[in-house]
């Protein structure tokens, strides 16, 4: 009854009301701010035409055996490798290999003649050889990095020199036999 | 700011005294430049900071004239630079002086900051100053990679590639980071576009850290090869026109080397593969930044795995320990000011730091031929020689040498060794 306004403003611990007020409201202030600057920051990400633009289709038919292909998808090559026999058996049998980044050559590929790869070496993002004929393939038969001489084997994995991971698998689907959808 | 207090312009017309009044920009130039008091006997490493400014002007205005017939589109990038070669009245001089002008501006920004190495400028009370100078360099980074882009030749594209791909090494964020970046799944259209807009935008905030540069240059004034503070007023001579005329006989020198290579070597610095069109499906066989990153892409591509010794558990990736070891050499010489703690500032009066600075140096300039081979052999051995020195110099070698050295005696002013005949070379 007797405390005085000043005396009921102020906590034990000699923290005003007014303290309280200024802290809300630079709280309040700064998530309001975090707020505004959002859109801004979010409007670098993919856009949705660029997303909307994000599987392709590709016709398998005119791929021979032993054949591989370049297609661009999401602004990076995409290789597909007819494999033949004796490629599938040589990635196969070096499933037991010493392996950077452990896969099996199953888990890689949905039919095993068809290998499926995004074109891009997972150091430092160049284009491997191999795709053309006369290119070199590496010491695994797969493909080579000219950049900083990552050497990837017939599954697309990585067994020597500094990329830190496998070429990596896009998502995809096969629509028919000789349909192939990415993405 | 702190000799005298501000006074108004000395020859002064009814004009100037009212606009004065009401905005004292005469005063303030009277007393930047008349006024100012600089130690008398700055040598011509001093002249590097003015043409540092003089560049950036230089930068900024032939790249608001390229930007008036560039196209910030993948279709229409590179035909447009070649049209502003061919077609446009001038275009050629324009952009041979804005490509050759970065390769200028990094050329007097290092030996700016080497200048400050030398003479110990970077110590107190002028720790801020320094760093200022250092994040100019990070932003002058940042627009030079981003300005490269433009053209969108193989280089261009490929170099953004691989830069950008960097920020993937950052554990669990880094690839919706790099994604963020490009705007895209690859380096595309929107990268080009956000990348012009920003590099027309990060000169100006060059700009205003310069300006602060220079306030907290001017805060206690410049440094001198002595290494020792003003004492009276017979240390100083006025700025202006004692320095304004030393530093526009550096700028002519200057220009006629900056020249030189504009009109008689204008693609010295540049690669031939950036005149090829981009090609995201093909890189190039090489991909070497410009020189003036070299020794960092050199520390970049040197550390290897770091993993646990005697195992084979890898503790962090080459890539991602290479990625922290790169900005932590642009970083690192921030702390310098405390690293090194040696209260005498210039290198003449510090034997054994005098030889350090030139073994320094000499392991910088490694670091940049070591950036510009293929990482194999010889090569990956010397870059990571050359990389553990960088590290060591600053971390190791600094801190010792300023516990143990005994230094030479100071003067006692700046005047003193003239007066006394004893300062001549």
């Amino acid at each position: 009854m007797s405390e005085s306004v000043k005396d009921s403003d102020q906590g034990d611990d000699g923290e005003t009301r007014r303290d309280f007020l200024t802290l809300a409201t630079v709280a309040l202030g700064a998530a309001g701010a975090a707020a505004a600057v959002w859109p801004l920051v979010d409007s670098m990400n993919p856009a949705a035409d660029t997303l909307a633009l994000s599987s392709i289709e590709v016709d398998l038919k005119p791929i021979e055996t032993g054949q591989r292909i370049t297609v661009k998808w999401r602004g990076k090559p995409v290789f597909i490798d007819h494999r033949t026999q004796a490629q599938i058996k040589r990635a196969r049998a070096d499933d037991g290999a010493k392996l950077r980044d452990p896969e099996v050559d199953k888990a890689r590929v949905k039919k095993a003649e068809w290998l499926v790869l995004v074109g891009v070496c997972t150091h430092l993002g160049c284009v491997p050889l191999g795709q053309k004929t006369g290119q070199p393939r590496g010491e695994f038969d797969g493909w080579f990095c000219p950049c900083h001489g990552s050497h990837y084997d017939a599954s697309g994995r990585i067994r020597k020199g500094p990329a830190p991971k496998n070429l990596t698998v896009p998502t995809y689907t096969f629509l028919t036999d000789t349909m192939l959808r990415i993405g | 700011m702190t000799s005298s207090s501000p006074r108004p312009p000395s020859s002064q017309g009814p004009i100037v005294r009212w606009i004065d009044e009401r905005l004292p920009i005469f005063t303030f130039m009277e007393h930047e430049l008349n006024d100012y008091p600089t130690p008398k006997n700055l040598n011509y490493w001093w002249n590097f900071g003015s043409l540092a400014g003089i560049v950036l002007v230089i930068m900024i205005a032939t790249g608001i004239f390229l930007a008036m017939n560039y196209t910030a589109h993948v279709d229409m990038a590179f035909g447009s630079v070649e049209r502003i070669m061919r077609d446009v009245n001038y275009g050629w001089l324009i952009r041979y002086v804005h490509m050759n002008g970065a390769s200028m501006f990094f050329l007097v920004v290092y030996i700016h900051m080497f200048r400050g190495l030398y003479y110990g400028s970077y110590k107190g009370p002028r720790e801020l100053l320094w760093w200022l100078g250092l994040i100019v360099l990070i932003l002058m980074m940042a627009t030079a990679f981003m300005g490269y882009v433009l053209p969108w030749g193989q280089m261009s594209f490929w170099g953004a590639t691989v830069i950008t791909n960097l920020f993937s090494a950052i554990p669990l964020v880094g690839d919706p980071i790099v994604t963020w970046l490009w705007g895209g799944f690859a380096v595309d259209n929107p990268t080009l576009q956000r990348f012009f807009s920003l590099h027309y935008l990060l000169p100006f905030v060059i700009v205003g850290v310069v300006v602060l540069h220079l306030v907290a240059l001017h805060t206690h004034g410049s440094n001198n090869p002595l290494g020792i503070d003003r004492k009276s007023e017979k240390d100083s001579i006025p700025f202006h026109p004692y320095y304004t005329i030393k530093d526009m006989f550096g700028l002519g020198v200057f220009l006629i080397f900056f020249m030189g290579f504009v009109f008689f070597a204008p693609n010295f610095f540049g690669e031939p593969d950036n005149y090829i069109p981009a090609n995201p499906l093909q890189t190039p066989a090489e991909i070497v930044p410009e020189w003036y990153l070299l020794p960092f892409y050199a520390i970049l591509r040197s550390v290897p795995d770091i993993a646990i010794p005697g195992t084979s558990i890898v503790f962090m990736e080459a890539k991602l320990a290479g990625v922290i070891a790169m900005f932590g050499a642009l970083l690192v010489p921030a702390a310098l000011p405390w690293l090194d703690f040696s209260k005498v500032r210039s290198a003449q009066f510090r034997p054994i730091y005098k030889q350090l600075f030139w073994i320094f140096l000499a392991d910088c300039i490694l670091l940049g031929w070591v950036g510009a081979q293929k990482p194999e052999g010889m090569t990956l051995f010397l870059g990571r020689a050359a990389t553990a020195y960088y590290f060591a110099h600053l971390l190791i070698l600094m801190p010792l040498v300023a516990k143990f050295e005994k230094t030479r005696p100071l003067p006692e002013s700046i005047s003193d060794p003239v007066l006394k005949n004893e300062g001549g070379e």
